[in-house]
């Protein structure tokens, strides 16, 4: 029978965008110096909001705020206080939950199913968690009495926009810090309506501060002369510079940067769950996943196996409307990203890799682009070294578990990586083998604010959740 | 009984005559040759992983089935009902009643499909059969001393003659599961095979009661071993034991059916039986079957729900949908 689920789209409404956004200093909403600009709607392409962009000025201001809040209020406030509010935020980022889900997926493209089911949850998530630390963090581990660092400075990617600002805010505040952010250009909005909900949960002003903008401002961000701490997710050539510019200053700083992970299935794998973890680690948020799975190492004796099944199980895949309940891959964030990804998967094919995408029909406005998969790649083509930040796969295959580890760590990143196999010790063996911050053991892309997460080498330094990413804003002294 | 994989070297499993159907490919005759071979292949199989499994399920479960497509699924859950009555107080007029409702579901609503079958104990055929003659509705009886299946080949396979004689269209066995979880899976597939032989052409659906056998690992070589042994259809449970019809068994099963038939270009079918009870759990089975079996399963050759209640619950949503309001069960009949 031929069963065609009809459209179940999210109502829009339910986000309440309003025309105009502003951003937040001081416990205020304010025009920015700037101009206006649009944030565009990648699931039709269309304006979404207006803007009020933040300028150099704006900075200067927020980072003011943000001192005199820390050396006046929150630096001096016992920890069970802060706590209060922490709870307080997460409690409603909850309650808003539905409200946040619809905004951020107008705003990024996102599928309403992940950022209802994951990016909100888990934003909620962290600040639940790191509000329980913050009266308890001399018995973190770290010191007997660790001090807050001061006034953080932070800039954030689009891809999962509200969930990196809660990554990066809540272990902040927690541990007596204040923050001044600045949410990527194309995706600000959620973290605007978060500001909403921290001034409606009294937060005292500067305590968190919000500029917009693009990259302009994140640099006049990161190297203001009165941030004590940069935390950075984004690209690894701006970290690379943001690292460069901060050499000397005595500033610290955490980078999370890119990834080409590689999702290992050996020959006894559960294969059908491996399926689904390689269909999860790279199309998962269209690929936009620093951590992805980008890198699909197979063990030849199971390959034919595997990619057959990886195709029939594309196939299932719904990619349209983002709104849309059923919609499992949604749009690409712009469309600067979308000429980047087709621009990489042609060099795939310049390279002659085989490419392969299942029958499916693309929406006619907002920028979508197919799952993909190339085979007959081989580790010298850009498709297998370059993270394409899309929904394209490349897969790869090896012989011997010695050599699944000398591929997996042949890339200048090390993010993650995933192991399949019902061999515990084999699970363990490579965990200690692969160079990768996060090893995933029969799963993919699952991320807990109670686990610490960040890279080696080019994905960058620090980790973020669980007590290693409390010890990124806290000074243990000479401990 | 002997054991047949007590002596693993070659022991012919018993009654291979009779059993696989034609053209199995080489590789899945070859595992059916004697005991050790069907271990040595059981074994073989993929393991699962029971949270990527269960992960899997609970996306499923997030489809939204609204409109039109839901309208659809509603009649095509309905022509999927085994409507079952499996109690020891069950009585000719409790039967009667249900086969009644089985031809015509919904009186005030004659567009209604009818549903797949009744299912019922042996000494309950004949009562069904004279209500259900010419009507397209089958007439499925459990076999085998269903529950338990704690009895001699023999009795089990006179049970299912009985049943048959009485006039079953389908016959519903159980496996035995002492045996399966003890590993002695040529008795397993020897009981299966001797109960496909007695029931020629007629169906036969194989219980396999997933809830007893601890592992998903273990429902993957049941499944297996009921669909090499002939069996038309696996299905999870006899509703006496819970946990019954769970969402992950079930697409587990799919997944298998869905493999067979790419190693051999044969479609076997799977049912669904034990504690669902509403419109929204059938669909969310329905999407299964849409989505890790596809689309061709969706078909009451090739999928059903062994159920109760559930049949009331689809009518009332299908005129919630069809009224525009809900009306409640005292609209529908209660049987």
């Amino acid at each position: 029978m031929d069963w065609q689920y009809a459209p179940a789209p999210e109502s829009a409404a339910i986000g309440r965008v309003k025309p105009r956004y502003q951003p937040f200093i001081d416990g205020a909403f304010a025009d920015g110096s700037g101009p206006d600009v649009a944030t565009i709607n990648p699931g039709d392409g269309r304006d979404l909001a207006q803007v009020s962009q933040s300028t150099v000025t704006d900075v200067d201001r927020a980072v003011a705020a943000a001192r005199t809040a820390y050396d006046r209020v929150w630096g001096p406030m016992p920890g069970a206080e802060r706590g209060k509010y922490l709870f307080r935020i997460a409690r409603a980022i909850a309650e808003r939950s539905r409200e946040l889900a619809v905004v951020e997926t107008l705003d990024n493209g996102k599928p309403i199913r992940e950022s209802r089911d994951v990016d909100i949850p888990t934003a909620a998530a962290h600040f639940f968690y790191h509000a329980g630390w913050a009266d308890k963090l001399e018995h973190a581990g770290l010191g007997p009495s660790p001090q807050p660092l001061g006034v953080a400075g932070q800039v954030i990617p689009w891809n999962f926009p509200l969930m990196m600002a809660a990554w990066k805010i809540a272990p902040a505040l927690a541990a007596g810090n204040t923050v001044v952010i600045k949410p990527a250009e194309t995706t600000p909005l959620s973290l605007l309506v978060l500001a909403e909900i921290l001034a409606d949960a009294d937060l005292p002003p500067g305590v968190v501060n919000i500029v917009t903008g693009a990259g302009d401002i994140g640099e006049a961000l990161v190297n203001h002369p009165d941030v004590n701490k940069v935390a950075f997710t984004g690209s690894t050539e701006v970290g690379k510079k943001i690292q460069a510019s901060l050499a000397g200053t005595g500033r610290r700083l955490t980078l999370e940067l890119g990834g080409k992970a590689a999702n290992i299935v050996f020959d006894d794998a559960p294969v059908d769950q491996a399926v689904e973890g390689i269909v999860n680690g790279i199309f998962f948020n269209q690929g936009h996943v620093c951590c992805a799975g980008s890198r699909l190492l197979v063990q030849e004796s199971i390959a034919e196996e595997v990619v057959a099944k990886l195709r029939e199980r594309m196939a299932t895949l719904r990619l349209g409307d983002p709104m849309d309940k059923n919609t499992d891959i949604g749009a690409i964030n712009s469309a600067e990203q979308l000429a980047r990804i087709t621009a990489l998967a042609d060099v795939g094919d310049a390279e002659g890799a085989q490419r392969w995408s299942p029958p499916c029909t693309l929406p006619d406005h907002g920028f979508y682009f197919p799952p993909t998969i190339f085979t007959d790649v081989s580790q010298a083509m850009r498709v297998a070294r370059e993270e394409i930040f899309g929904p394209v796969l490349s897969v790869l295959t090896f012989r011997t578990p010695d050599e699944a580890v000398a591929k997996a760590n042949n890339t200048p990143y090390g993010l993650s990586a995933g192991v399949w196999t019902e061999k515990g010790s084999r699970i363990l063996g490579m965990a200690s083998a692969l160079r990768a911050g996060v090893v995933w053991a029969n799963t993919f892309n699952r991320f807990d604010p109670t686990a610490s997460f960040g890279g080696y080498k080019e994905s960058g330094f620090g980790r973020e959740g669980g007590r290693a990413g409390l010890a990124a804003y806290l000074d243990s002294g000479d401990y | 009984m002997s054991s047949l994989t007590a002596d693993p070297a070659g022991t012919p499993v018993a009654s291979r005559a009779a059993a696989p159907p034609p053209a199995l490919p080489a590789h899945l005759s070859d595992a059916t040759v004697d005991a050790a071979s069907l271990r040595r292949f059981l074994h073989g199989l993929p393991g699962v992983d029971p949270v990527g499994l269960e992960a899997r399920s609970a996306a499923l479960a997030t489809r939204s089935i609204k409109k039109d497509s839901k309208r659809q699924a509603i009649d095509l859950a309905i022509s999927m009902v085994d409507l079952t009555t499996l109690e020891g107080a069950d009585t000719a007029g409790k039967v009667r009643s249900l086969c009644a409702k089985a031809r015509r579901p919904d009186p005030d609503h004659p567009d209604v499909p009818t549903v797949a079958a009744v299912c019922v104990y042996p000494d309950m055929v004949g009562t069904a059969v004279a209500q259900l003659i010419d009507t397209g509705v089958g007439i499925a009886s459990v076999a085998t001393a269903f529950p338990a299946g704690r009895a001699s080949l023999a009795v089990k396979l006179a049970d299912t003659r009985d049943a048959l004689e009485a006039g079953a269209t389908e016959i519903d066995m159980v496996i035995d599961r002492g045996a399966m979880l003890s590993g002695n899976y040529g008795l397993v597939f020897d009981e299966i095979v001797a109960v496909k032989k007695v029931c020629g052409s007629t169906v036969l659906k194989v219980i396999l009661e997933t809830g007893e056998l601890g592992t998903y690992d273990t429902v993957r070589r049941a499944c297996w071993l009921a669909l090499l042994a002939g069996g038309d259809f696996i299905k999870t449970s006899t509703g006496k034991i819970n946990p019954a019809a769970t969402l992950p068994v079930t697409q587990l099963m799919l997944q298998t059916v869905r493999d067979f038939h790419s190693e051999t270009g044969e479609r076997r079918a799977v049912k669904a039986a034990g504690g669902i009870r509403t419109t929204k759990d059938a669909i969310r089975f329905l999407v299964a079957v849409h989505e890790v079996a596809g689309r061709e399963w969706l078909s009451p050759k090739l999928f059903r729900f062994g159920a109760s209640g559930l049949l009331n619950d689809l009518l009332m949503q299908r005129r919630t949908q069809d009224d525009g309001h809900y009306s409640g069960p005292n609209y529908v009949t209660v049987d």
